[in-house]
């Protein structure tokens, strides 16, 4: 039997606002337990929440990039459950009016073995809506006890949920990646994951192919990276093809993914508690969105990842593919487009081969992606595999876009060879300094004197009059021989254009 | 619709109450009423009329992204059963 897989994904964003959605504590990561948990937040008696404007304008941002209907009018409910983290026992979030309904997201995906060509696709979004995260518990160390860490109680969230239009663990996770990328290119989310600033819950469910009605899903919850994402939907795809083709059925349940086991569990504690009786908070009156509002927030907007890559087609006249490759995550998008800035527009098909080529294929070798971290203006190198690292201890990216800039424009006018330009880029990367003093220390400079080239071409005539006769018999393939030979000789730095020509007229005779 | 007592019980158990099977009765009677009045309730016509999610007719204020409150977890901690290195200890819960 042929199944189809049917994925849709709820996602967690934290709102990079300076205090909480409903009090005015820090929402500063690593503070001391419960120094950021004001009255509010630990739920004394009498205290009331009030909403913080930073929070709604995020979400509204948020619904304007995604093409959104937001809603002018919007609710905030109460999700009733009871544990030791949530201490007003529910959480504030918005249930029948959610403030971003209806909007989309266009996804990439690459070419690969399985799926053959890369292509497009657009995965709808049902709603977002702005909720309260909870504490943390801690369960280690307290002899016998749970410790409790409210700082994280009361951080706003906006729950972005999509349809099921995902069909294959790949396009779950070029949705989770174009959606991270797209909340830290809009400056509403910091996509530090490690940190849980992003976080996907995934259902998944598979039906026989051609079978319109869904079948039951499970609900995958708390992936914190794109490969445990990719990882617990395979494993759980797998999971409930065997169950059903063995006669089973599939029953709906919340399950965790344990990375270590590589396998999705039940997590039966929560199936009980699953009736929230939501009901509108009487604390927190509708939520108006005006048109000032929208104005106001539509003025924040920068230029967006679809808008860049048509500037980047029409503009820098690079092809569809170039553009959006290059604008499929935010860094690398910042990181060509402050390369062309540094170099001219003249030159940015150089430049965006040799972001997607040489820059590109460096990372994927080391396993490493860049991060721009814009408060500091830092370019620092990641590992997406890697759960540990903060980020202030990653290392820096050894070469900035506009020191890249440099090389390309050193290519561009005829100093050095491109092959020569991959040396200095080792070199560069290396962090032996810029292309200019790199080029100067090394002696790399391309020779386009035509005396100095037409005498190692006489040279090289002189050494090989068999391949020359070869050649004047009509035999062109030799040509390339003589070109190799040329290059070896100036160590890569002869000009090719100037070596063609010198080389075809010597041969002549 | 009518409740049963195992609804009642139910409920109470959702909202952690504990109730005994005695009390559950009189609960059943009381919440019962409170069904039967909806119920009259549902009989009025109310097409076009937009929900209400508050009694009042006014809207959220809101209030400015800034941080107004200091650390005062300690007097908070003085009224608190249990803690330690910062933290509210609670009887263990664990997945």
């Amino acid at each position: 039997m042929q199944w189809e897989v049917v994925i849709g994904l709820e996602t967690h964003a934290q709102l990079n606002t300076n205090s909480k959605i409903f009090s005015g504590a820090s929402t500063a990561f690593g503070a001391a337990p419960n120094a950021q948990a004001c009255a509010v937040d630990i739920a004394l008696p009498g205290v009331l929440p009030v909403l913080n404007r930073g929070a709604v304008e995020k979400a509204v941002k948020f619904g304007l990039a995604i093409g959104a209907k937001i809603n002018r009018k919007s609710i905030f409910a109460r999700k009733n459950y009871f544990y030791p983290d949530l201490p007003k026992g529910y959480q504030i979030s918005q249930f029948e009016l959610p403030i971003v309904a209806e909007g989309e997201l266009t996804i990439q995906l690459p070419p690969s073995t399985s799926s053959g060509q890369g292509y497009e696709k657009t995965v709808r979004i049902t709603r977002a809506h702005l909720e309260e995260d909870a504490g943390k518990s801690l369960h280690e160390d307290f002899h016998g006890m749970t410790g409790i860490d409210l700082n994280r109680a009361g951080t706003p969230l906006l729950e972005i949920v999509s349809e099921p239009d995902m069909r294959s663990a790949a396009e779950a996770v070029a949705y989770a990646k174009a959606l991270h990328s797209l909340v830290r290119w809009i400056g509403i989310c910091d996509g530090n994951m490690q940190e849980g600033s992003f976080r996907c819950d995934a259902n998944v469910s598979v039906r026989p192919k051609g079978q319109e009605a869904y079948g039951t899903r499970c609900e995958i919850k708390n992936l914190n990276s794109f490969k445990f994402l990719e990882k617990a939907i395979e494993f759980e795809v797998r999971r409930q093809i065997e169950l059903i083709e063995d006669g089973g059925r599939v029953v709906q349940e919340t399950r965790l993914y344990d990375p270590d086991r590589d396998e999705t569990r039940s997590m039966r504690s929560k199936e009980e508690a699953n009736d929230y009786r939501y009901f509108p908070d009487p604390d927190l009156l509708p939520l108006v969105v005006d048109e000032a509002f929208l104005d106001a927030a539509r003025k924040t907007l920068v230029e967006l990842p679809r808008e860049m890559c048509e500037r980047f087609e029409k503009e820098l006249e690079l092809s569809h593919y170039d553009a959006t490759t290059l604008t499929a995550t935010f860094d690398r998008a910042i990181y060509f487009d402050r390369a062309v800035m540094s170099l001219g527009n003249k030159n940015a098909k150089l430049c965006a081969n040799w972001v997607t080529g040489e820059f590109s294929a460096r990372l994927n070798r080391e396993g490493k992606e860049i991060l721009f971290e814009a408060t500091r203006d830092k370019w620092l190198l990641v590992d997406p595999a890697s759960q540990s690292s903060k980020q202030e201890d990653l290392p820096e990216l050894p070469i900035s876009p506009s020191q890249l800039g440099k090389l390309v424009v050193r290519i561009a006018d005829g100093t050095i060879t491109n092959n020569i330009a991959k040396k200095v880029f080792d070199a560069m990367w290396a962090g032996e300094g810029d292309a200019d003093a790199i080029i100067e220390a090394k002696g790399l400079k391309q020779v386009s004197d035509v005396g100095a080239i037409e005498k190692i071409v006489d040279e090289i005539l002189a050494a090989n009059p068999g391949q020359v006769a070869e050649y004047r018999s009509g035999k062109d393939k030799v040509f390339g021989f003589f070109v190799g030979q040329a290059m070896k000789a100036s160590k890569g730095k002869a000009n090719p254009a100037q070596l063609n020509e010198i080389l075809k007229k010597k041969l002549a005779g | 619709m009518t409740l049963a007592l195992d609804d009642v019980k139910r409920i109470a158990h959702l909202a952690r109450i504990e109730v005994s099977d005695q009390e559950a009765e009189g609960y059943l009677k009381q919440l019962s009423g409170i069904f039967a009045l909806v119920e009259e309730m549902q009989a009025v016509d109310t097409t076009g009329v937009e929900p209400m999610a508050h009694a009042q007719e006014v809207t959220q204020r809101l209030r400015d992204d800034a941080v107004t409150e200091t650390d005062l977890h300690a007097a908070f901690q003085a009224v608190a059963p249990q803690t330690e290195d910062g933290l509210y200890l609670v009887p263990k819960v664990i997945e």
